[in-house]
This record gives structure tokens, C-alpha cells and sequence, in this order.
């Protein structure tokens, strides 16, 4: 879908309701993949969408109608369902009126050569790897995924934003025959000429292969080097967290004592530096959020001090601070050192590659238990030494960011249309509570 | 010929001879479909893919209807209805799955849509190594619906919202009580599968949940605490929403809440367990659920959700747990969430065993790879979570047998001297082969000599799935049965969501590993 047939769709439902305020959002895209696993193609396809969320407001009652069919009927029936449901809702004392139009920053999430990118090419990169993976006798099963998308957001006071966005994505997993190594490599970009795809399959074929065998090391605290992947993983829900009225209400990490919050505190080390920038050129965000509020550069933690928090506009007006949408993406600075670096600097630590099956344990200290999985080495004077069996862990992204001793420069971690920037960090008495036999 | 043999022969040869429906579909007197334009438009994809093609072809036309209401205190944070409509077609050519989507449901497009698919499978082929091979089924036309009472879409939005903000209310008039948020969601499957070994299945399946969470906020520590309401999704209509019921819970859900505060921190190190199955039901899920899964097992899920080390094998042979432990997975089962006539490779659904008196005997199948075990037909485990996803392998409702002898959770109670007792769905995680688990719980309760003695805080218990089920020493009988259950599930690549039930009656387990959680960062 383009913006101007977007547009006359969202002009057209626009004069067809008699709602106070109506919000619209498109999305239109088409996502197509190949998956492959015991060194053979399994399940693969393509699928095209479009869906259409309208929201009526009445007063201060809301609802909302979800459609993915575009003919006239049902375009008139999803206006007439939101209003009715609007009509039908109560009084909503947090309502926030529809914005005026707003300026968005350009974000840099096209590509042509992903838009062209085909079948066959998609079928190439899973077939270099198979072949790979079977001249070392490994059995590799992995996943190619492209999308190209097209969303935009409106509202009956005037704003109107659209963007436009492809991707890839492309990651394997490399598993000795015998069960007893396993190693993962992954990788993103808006750009499929920038997809490292071979390096990405050699990186997992290096690990599976150096992953067999693995001896014991017993659970307890150890200085780890969280690869890029890894450190993604544990902080995934990490700016979701950042919320002020949660840290107000006094159920968040953020919290302090009576109601307040941890705003303008030194919680982390000066060298902590965490922003999120919709318009950076290595690492597309989200340009709009919550209501189509533009998203900025936005500095979260700056030199180890809580800076922002997210206020949605009701919380923001409540509390007499100005609106800030959450993150349009997590950069977290880093150092200038290598991967190596941090390996080579290691007098005794283990190497993580990713972790799985994360989940809260105590939201309060941000507490979260999962486990590594695909690439666990011991090192030893700066060295990878051995294989070692994976962990459960029982740790917080708060005492990782805590305990950092050193931080390798930033890596991109795809994320739909998106992107982060995230570093490799060499991390202190991180806790391993239990050994896991999973290989 | 033998319709095994037929099966066979159309699926190697790829011949174009037979019209999808022609032949086999006139065993029987077509059902009353609700919209019989959909068989016409079916017809038209089967007919496309065939020509361009395809031994194989399905297509699914399926419409998705999702209601959500949402609350926080006494307002109402989210009404949205979602309806979505589409279709998705599979083709076999050169021995290679293809699969496209879209959701313009004419006839012209859906005979574009299947060479599209017939394109991405010749393009795959070159990569295929192990031709794919369908178990054979016969061909059905059937309508199936879940068997609800109340339509939950007549029930007023009104009613629904007047109900979560009263139990919010409730919540609220607890001392102690700071917040609470409460939820009802209502999904509605309508399902048409068609395929050219001449099946016709139309299919409606309902599911609901209804929840809520109470938090307490203590000023004074800064520490907050929250109790998740006990109730489950059930494939079920509005009748399953009591009431009464959720009122009782939410005014215990206030009163704990606050209890928590002044909890006993729990003393690390092995305890005896009895596990509520509020609670249990995650842990059958993740422990014996997910292992069982045979694509799992063959490596089709190394890349993402994982393998499992209940490997082929093992069948037959691996004591995963003790005599008294009985899990069945059942597709039929009532009121459950993954129950439905027939899965999404056109297969009719049943029960079998997955551990029978503590040995692993069986696993769960699709058409597709039930050959690689030996086996000669699947077991029907085959779903997709929309018209545009792929269908796969996916859990059917997995439950543990409830004990032979009689004997209920005040019994138990009664019959333990010390032990912690869990309820309700905490926080979860287990390994990507599934030996290594951690769950914590909504409430722990200390027992001491027969008896409930107080409340604890900070509890996970952490196990190894064999050492886990081989200890279990006790299983209440079928009167306390309660059926449990998630209503979303992630699995695949592109990640696909899947509703499960799970039944299982209080159990004991001996000497499990339990951590304090309590931490300071």
C-alpha cells in the first residue's frame, strides 16, 4: 500500500463517522520465509495483510474495531462497530483529547534490494548453510525471514504519519550429530546486502563444532562475557520497565520509598549510557508512539543517572511533567574494545552466547531466571579454554548493568522493522544457580 | 486399490488427474456448510495448485474474531474487537512444502495465492533433502463446533464491563489493597479446510478468559506484592464466566495480597511439595508437554524453541516418572482449549497416552513426519493460529490421570508431615531439551504435620523433569481434577501462539530443590 491510498482510505472513513475523535492505524505488509532444520527445507511460505484499527471516542468513551477486509461495506460496519462499542463503554477519567498534527523525524528502515529480494535468494542462504553444516558433519536447522511494511497512524484533528520499512533477518542454529554440541549465530538489517549470511553460518558451525562435549563447572557467581545477543536477551523488556506512573505507584523497580521515583538518581555506573533514537542511521526506531506522539532522541540512562522515565500524556499532565513516549529503540553505548578484548582481558569467566526462556522472578529487583543455551565456554587467562554444560541463571538486568567491567563497541540486533544497538559487556558475579543437561 | 495405496500414488506421482472432491468426497452426504461459496472458492485454489503442479494441496479460509475488555480500578483501560479474514494455502511439489496467504478471499485470487505457493516450493526443492511423505488420512466432510451455551459475543459489552469494575471494586475495599487490573478475553475460530484428497471441514471453536491481579503496595518498604486470580481459559462460551465465583476469589486474591507482605521468607534447600494443579498444569505443560512434541525431537524446533531429550530413541524405554504417573494428550477432551474435531492437516482428533504408569510411550504427531517414527497414521496435532501461519505441530490438551484410590487435598494435607504447598501460575522457565525447570506460584503455603501452618514468600522450585515425576508419591483422586490451561503458547519460527488445556488433581512430590528468591540489587 502506498501513503496516498492510505491516505484516501483514512479520509474516506474520516467522513463516514460521526465519533467526537477517530483514530485510525494501517498496517500493510507482506512477510515471507524459509525454514529449514535437519539439513533440509521444512516449512516455508509467504502471506500478505492488511488491517485497519479504528477508534471512536464519544465524549470521553472509547472503542475500538479491528478489520483486515478493505471493501466498502466492511469498512462502514468496523466505523459503526467502534462507535457502538464507544457508545456502550463507560466514562474514561483518563481520557486524553486527539493530538494536533505533529512533526516525525525520517527513520531509516528501507531498503529496494530487500523489497526484490526472492524465493530463490531466500532458498540460497539456507542452502549455503546446509552445505556447510553437512561438509562438517553438523546438522544445521535455521530460519530466513523477510518483510516490507507499510504502517500509518491518523486521527480527525489532523495528524497523519506513515512510514515505510523492510527487513531480514537470519538466523541458524548448528548441532553436532552426536547431540553434544550446539552452537547459534545470528543477524538483521533493513538492508539485505548488508546480511552477513555466510559468516553468520560459519560463526555457528565454529560454535557447534567447539561446543561438544561440554565438561561441569559448579553453579555459582562468575565474571561472564555476555555476547552482544545475549545482553539483548536480558534486556528485552528492559525499556518497557522504564515507566513513571508504574515507578510512582510504587510497583517497579524504578519505586523509591512513599511514592516516589528513582528520577535524576546515580543508580549505575558513570559509563552507563542508554538513549533510544528513532532517526539513528545504524538503527531505526519507532518515529511515533502512544496516540502517534513523535518519539525524539531520548537519553534513559545518561552517565549511570536515571534521565527519563516514560510519561503518557495522561501521567504527564497528572504529574506536571512533559509527555515522553516509550523508547523507539535501545542503544546502549559501549566501549571501543573488541569481543576478544573482553575475552582476552579475562583472568577466569564463562562465555555466554544467548540466553532462553527468561521470565520475571521478582519484579521488584527486576529478578529474572532463564538459562544459556547454544555456546557456553569456560575462559581461562584470556582464553576460551573448553566447552562448559549450560546454567540456569538468576540474576537482574539492573545488577548486569551494575557490574559491567568492560563493554565491546555496539552491535545491531534486528527487531522487526527495527533495530538496537547493543554491546558485548564483560560482567561481574553474575549468578548461575543450577546446571542445566540441555545441550 | 486400498485407499492407503491411492493416497500414496497421487502423492508420489503428482499426477493432475483428479479434481479435488471429485472422487472421494462423494463417499458421504455433504454437511450444511455455512457458506457453501466457500467450497466453490476452495475448489478454484485446489484446482490452481494441482494444475501448476502440486501433488498435494489444502487451503484454509478461516475468520478469527477476538473481543478484549480491559480495566484498571474503576476504569476501563481497553474495549477493542478484532476480526480478521483470510486464507492460506499448502502445496507438496517436487516432495517440498509451499505455502502462501493472503486475505483477499475471491476466486481469482486464491487460484493466484496456490501458484504462488507452487512457486516458493519449487524454489525450496533444491534444498530438500528428505522428500515429504503424508500419513494417510481419509477424507472427511464434517461440520464440528465447540458446544458452547452462551455466545459470549451476545452478551452486551456493558454487562462484561460492569462485571471486571465490580470485581475491581471488590478488591479495592481490602485494607492494604492498592490496585487492581482485570481482563476478559474472548477468541472465535471459523474454519474451513479443504484438500484434494477430497476433504470438506467446517469448524467454530470458542475459548475465554477472564482474570484479574491485585497488588499491594507497602509505602513503608517500598515492597510491592501482587496474587493472579486462579481462574483459567476454558474452551467454553460465556457460561463459563461464574460469577460468584470470581468474586469468592477476588476478595481471597485482596486478602493474600496483603498477607504476602509479612510472609515467612522461605528456607532454601529440598522440600516436599504438593502442588496445587493451578500450579501444576504449567509444570506438566513445560516438563512433559513440550518433550513429547515429535518435531521437537527430530530437530525441526533447534533453532528456536528447542529439541528435547525425550529423543526417538527413547520411546518405549525412558521411566520418566513414577508408577502413579498417567499423562494422557486428548484433543477431544471437554471444555479444553486445543479440543476440536479435526487439526489443521484434516486429521480427526483423539486420546493416547504420552506416559503410562511413569513410562514414555508416545508422542505427538502430524501427517507429515509420523513416517519418520514408524508410525502409519498421525495424531492429529497439526495448527495454525491464523489464515497467513503455516501449520505445524502444536500441543494438544496434555493431563495428568488423576490417582486410582480416593483421596482428597485435605487428605493429603492430612498424610504430610512437612512440605510447602504451591498455588496458582507464577514465573516459569525450563531449558530448550527440557530436563531443567524453575516455577515459582501465587501462594506458598508451610504444612507441618498434617496441617496448614502459614503463609511463605519468595519460593521457586527448581527440578530435573525425570528426578521431578519420579518422585511424585501421591496423586489426589478424580474429584479434585480441575482443568487449567494457557491461552497463548508461543512455538515456531515465525513465532505461532496455540491455546492448551491441562487437567491434573493435586500431587505430592518428594525432595524438591527449592530457592529463596529474595534479592537485593
Amino acid at each position: 500500500m502506498t501513503q496516498d491510498q492510505a491516505k484516501q482510505i483514512f479520509e474516506k472513513i474520516l467522513t463516514g463517522s460521526s465519533a467526537d475523535a477517530l483514530r485510525i492505524s494501517i498496517n500493510d505488509g507482506k512477510t515471507s520465509n524459509v525454514r529449514f532444520a535437519r539439513n533440509t527445507v521444512t516449512t516455508s511460505g509467504t502471506a500478505q495483510d492488511t488491517s485497519i484499527s479504528i477508534t471512536a471516542t464519544f465524549g470521553k468513551r472509547t472503542g475500538s474495531y479491528s478489520v483486515n477486509q478493505f471493501d466498502e461495506k466492511t469498512l462502514t460496519e468496523a466505523v459503526k462497530k467502534a462507535e457502538e462499542l464507544a457508545r456502550l463503554a463507560p466514562e474514561d477519567p483518563e481520557y486524553m483529547p486527539p493530538l494536533e498534527p505533529q512533526t516525525y523525524l525520517p527513520i531509516h528502515a528501507q531498503s529496494p534490494d530487500t523489497e526484490k529480494f526472492s524465493p530463490d535468494s531466500r532458498a540460497s542462504i539456507a542452502k549455503e548453510c546446509v552445505g556447510m553444516a553437512g561438509e562438517k558433519s553438523l546438522v544445521a536447522a535455521g530460519f530466513v525471514e523477510q518483510g516490507k511494511n507499510f504502517a500509518m497512524i491518523g486521527n480527525n484533528k489532523g495528524l497523519f504519519a506513515a512510514r515505510d520499512s523492510t527487513n531480514i533477518s537470519y538466523s541458524v542454529t548448528a548441532r553436532t550429530k552426536d547431540g553434544t554440541g550446539s552452537g547459534w549465530a545470528g543477524g538483521g538489517h533493513t538492508d539485505v546486502t548488508k546480511l552477513e549470511s555466510s559468516s553468520i553460518s560459519k560463526r555457528a558451525i565454529e560454535k557447534g563444532i567447539a561446543s561438544m562435549n561440554p565438561g561441569e563447572v559448579s553453579p555459582g557467581k562468575y565474571t561472564v562475557i555476555l555476547e552482544a545477543e545475549a545482553v539483548s536477551n536480558l534486556l528485552g523488556t528492559f525499556g518497557f520497565r522504564m515507566d513513571a506512573r508504574s515507578a510512582d505507584e510504587g510497583r517497579s523497580y524504578f519505586s523509591e520509598k512513599g511514592g516516589a521515583n528513582k528520577l535524576g538518581m546515580q543508580v549505575f555506573p558513570e559509563f552507563v549510557n542508554l538513549t533510544s533514537d528513532p532517526a539513528d542511521p545504524d538503527a531505526p526506531g519507532a518515529p511515533w508512539g502512544e496516540d502517534g506522539m513523535p518519539t525524539r532522541k531520548t537519553a534513559w540512562i545518561e552517565n549511570g543517572v536515571v534521565k527519563n522515565l516514560r510519561y503518557s500524556r495522561f501521567w504527564a499532565q497528572k504529574q506536571g511533567k512533559e509527555p515522553v513516549p516509550a523508547p523507539a529503540n535501545l542503544i546502549l553505548r559501549g566501549g571501543n574494545a573488541s569481543l576478544e578484548d573482553l575475552i582476552s582481558s579475562t583472568e577466569k569467566g564463562i562465555l555466554v552466547t544467548r540466553f532462553w526462556y527468561i521470565r520475571d522472578v521478582d519484579p521488584m529487583s527486576m529478578l529474572m531466571t532463564g538459562l544459556t543455551r547454544d555456546g557456553t565456554f569456560w575462559i581461562e587467562n584470556g582464553k576460551i579454554v573448553r566447552p562448559v554444560k549450560n546454567f540456569r541463571f538468576n540474576e537482574s538486568p539492573v545488577a548486569m548493568l551494575k557490574n559491567i567491567q568492560l563493554m565491546s563497541k555496539p552491535v545491531r540486533i534486528q527487531n522487526g522493522p527495527f533495530a538496537n544497538l547493543i554491546p558485548a559487556l564483560k560482567v561481574k558475579e553474575f549468578t548461575f544457580s543450577s546446571l542445566s543437561d540441555a545441550v | 486399490m486400498k485407499r492407503r495405496d491411492f493416497v500414496k500414488l497421487t502423492a508420489a506421482s503428482g499426477a493432475a488427474f483428479i479434481l479435488p472432491g471429485s472422487l472421494l468426497s462423494r463417499q458421504a452426504p455433504s454437511p450444511q456448510f455455512s457458506d457453501p461459496d466457500l467450497r466453490v472458492i476452495a475448489d478454484e485454489a485446489l484446482n490452481s495448485a494441482r494444475m501448476s503442479g502440486a501433488s498435494y494441496a489444502d487451503i484454509r479460509i478461516n475468520r478469527y474474531r477476538n473481543q478484549s475488555i480491559a480495566t484498571r480500578e474503576q476504569r476501563v483501560t481497553n474495549i477493542s474487537n478484532n476480526e480478521e479474514y483470510g486464507f492460506g494455502i499448502r502445496v507438496i511439489v517436487e516432495g517440498t512444502w509451499g505455502f502462501a496467504a493472503s486475505n483477499i478471499v475471491t476466486k481469482e485470487e486464491v487460484a493466484r495465492v496456490a501458484k504462488e505457493a507452487v512457486l516458493i516450493a519449487k524454489a525450496n526443492s533444491v534444498i530438500q533433502k528428505e522428500p515429504v511423505k503424508l500419513a494417510p488420512v481419509p477424507s472427511y466432510q464434517d461440520v464440528w463446533k465447540t458446544p458452547i451455551k452462551i455466545n459470549p459475543f451476545d452478551i452486551p459489552v456493558s454487562d462484561k464491563v460492569g462485571l471486571l469494575l465490580q470485581l475491581n471494586q471488590e478488591a479495592l475495599k481490602t485494607k492494604g489493597v492498592s490496585f487492581c487490573t482485570s481482563s476478559m478475553q474472548i477468541a472465535n475460530e471459523q474454519k474451513f479446510f479443504a484438500s484434494t484428497e477430497g476433504s470438506y471441514i467446517e469448524q467454530e471453536l470458542y475459548r475465554m478468559l477472564p482474570s484479574f491481579t491485585v497488588t499491594s503496595v507497602n509505602k513503608e518498604t517500598g515492597r510491592f506484592e501482587s496474587r493472579n486470580s486462579l481462574t483459567e481459559p476454558i474452551g467454553k462460551g460465556y457460561e463459563c464466566v461464574d460469577a460468584a465465583a470470581l468474586m469468592e476469589d477476588v476478595r481471597l486474591a485482596a486478602q493474600e495480597s496483603v498477607m504476602k507482605h509479612s510472609a515467612m521468607p522461605v528456607v532454601a534447600g529440598k522440600h516436599d511439595l504438593i502442588l496445587h494443579p493451578t500450579n501444576l498444569w504449567l509444570t506438566i505443560h513445560e516438563s512433559i508437554g513440550h518433550p513429547t512434541e515429535l518435531d521437537r525431537a527430530l530437530g525441526y524446533e533447534a533453532n528456536y524453541a528447542g529439541t528435547s531429550f525425550m529423543t526417538t530413541d527413547k520411546l518405549g524405554k525412558l521411566k520418566v516418572g513414577s508408577e502413579i504417573v498417567n499423562i494422557v494428550a486428548d484433543k477431544t477432551q471437554k471444555d479444553g482449549l486445543a479440543t476440536c474435531g479435526y487439526d489443521d492437516d484434516g486429521v480427526k482428533t483423539k486420546e493416547w497416552h504420552l506416559i503410562k504408569d511413569g513410562m514414555f510411550v508416545g508422542y505427538q504427531t502430524i501427517r507429515d513426519q509420523a513416517h519418520l517414527i514408524g508410525e502409519t497414521e498421525s495424531t492429529g496435532c497439526c495448527y495454525a493460529d491464523s489464515w497467513s501461519s503455516i501449520p505445524f505441530q502444536r500441543m494438544p490438551n496434555v493431563s495428568l490421570r488423576p490417582g486410582r484410590n480416593k483421596l482428597t487435598l485435605d487428605q493429603l494435607i492430612a498424610d504430610t508431615e512437612d512440605a510447602i504447598m504451591i498455588k496458582g501460575r507464577g514465573s516459569w522457565s525450563i531449558d530448550h531439551q527440557r530436563y531443567n525447570f524453575q516455577f515459582g506460584g501465587q501462594t506458598f503455603w508451610e504444612i507441618k504435620k498434617g496441617k496448614i501452618t502459614q503463609m511463605l514468600r519468595d519460593v521457586a522450585y527448581q527440578a530435573n523433569t525425570v528426578e521431578f515425576w519420579s518422585s511424585c508419591d501421591a496423586i489426589c483422586s478424580a474429584d479434585e481434577y480441575y482443568l487449567g490451561g494457557s491461552f497463548s503458547d508461543g512455538k515456531g519460527e515465525p513465532g505461532q501462539s496455540n491455546s492448551v488445556s491441562h487437567g491434573a488433581c493435586p500431587a505430592r512430590f518428594r525432595q524438591v530443590n527449592v530457592l529463596n528468591t529474595g534479592r537485593k540489587v
